[in-house]
């Protein structure tokens, strides 16, 4: 599926595919939800450096680990989003509760 | 441009959500659209039949109809199920309204498929399906030249 999890330390970082729907959010969700469960997590990163297409079912996967990480008393952000995907992200609302950033912020 | 029309039928598979946007981008190319226009309607079509195989269906595998047109330069997509029908559509189309929240469903593709497209209008009856028409004009310096 192209996509990618890797844990350093006590962030995961997740490298989206180029296209993100329904498809292939649930199984992102579920591996997700698996590394949350069976590790110490405090920040998720989402990496867009290449996705390109993204629909509704990508902001209510990434709003769903927002949530649990919140919970979990942690954060998410997300990182090389393009035009497009900045557009998605603002249009539902997801911006206001999830930081972009150019690059992954040193600690 | 003169009239043309495209009908796709099949299987209410999650597989086929990337197969249903891609084939109706190929079809809109003729129309000569910006990559930006290209992307608007391949997130509505997305949005359209991820509801018919999550909501109208519920997982179970039958058929989803596309049917697309162009009249000049205005694109028409019409999205088309058999399955359980929506019976209240104004609250179906509310931004972040979903019946299925546990499914991390965000409640926002009637609200993408309106931002991305010029025109929405969904009908729908409880137990027959739900049929819904979209349409976008594409208009493009290019287009004008290429009709002289």
């Amino acid at each position: 599926m192209g996509q990618y999890f890797e844990v350093k330390g006590t962030t995961l970082f997740v490298k989206l595919p180029a296209e993100i729907d329904h498809h292939n959010a649930e199984a992102m969700r579920t591996e997700a939800d698996r590394i949350l469960q069976r590790s110490l997590i405090r920040l998720v990163v989402f990496d867009f450096g290449e996705t390109v297409f993204m629909d509704s079912s990508g902001i209510g996967m990434i709003m769903g680990r927002y949530k649990t990480m919140r919970f979990m008393g942690g954060n998410v952000i997300a990182v090389h989003v393009n035009e497009r995907m900045r557009r998605i992200m603002k249009l539902s609302g997801i911006c206001k509760l999830i930081d972009i950033y150019d690059e992954v912020p040193e600690k | 441009m003169q009239r043309n029309e495209m009908k796709l039928e099949f299987d209410s598979r999650s597989c086929n959500e990337g197969f249903a946007r891609v084939a109706v981008a190929a079809f809109m190319t003729q129309l000569n659209p910006t990559l930006e226009e290209v992307a608007d309607v391949k997130t509505a079509v997305s949005e359209a039949v991820t509801n018919a195989i999550i909501h109208a269906y519920e997982g179970a595998v039958r058929k989803i109809v596309i049917e697309s047109r162009i009249e000049e330069e205005l694109l028409t997509v019409v999205v088309r199920d058999t399955g359980k029908g929506i019976a209240d559509v104004k609250r179906a189309m509310e931004p972040l309204f979903t019946t299925k929240a546990e499914c991390d469903r965000a409640g926002m593709g009637f609200a993408f498929m309106e931002a991305f497209m010029d025109s929405l209008q969904v009908e729908s009856e409880p137990g027959r399906g739900t049929c819904v028409t979209m349409t976008k004009h594409i208009t493009r310096e290019q287009n004008k030249y290429e009709r002289q």
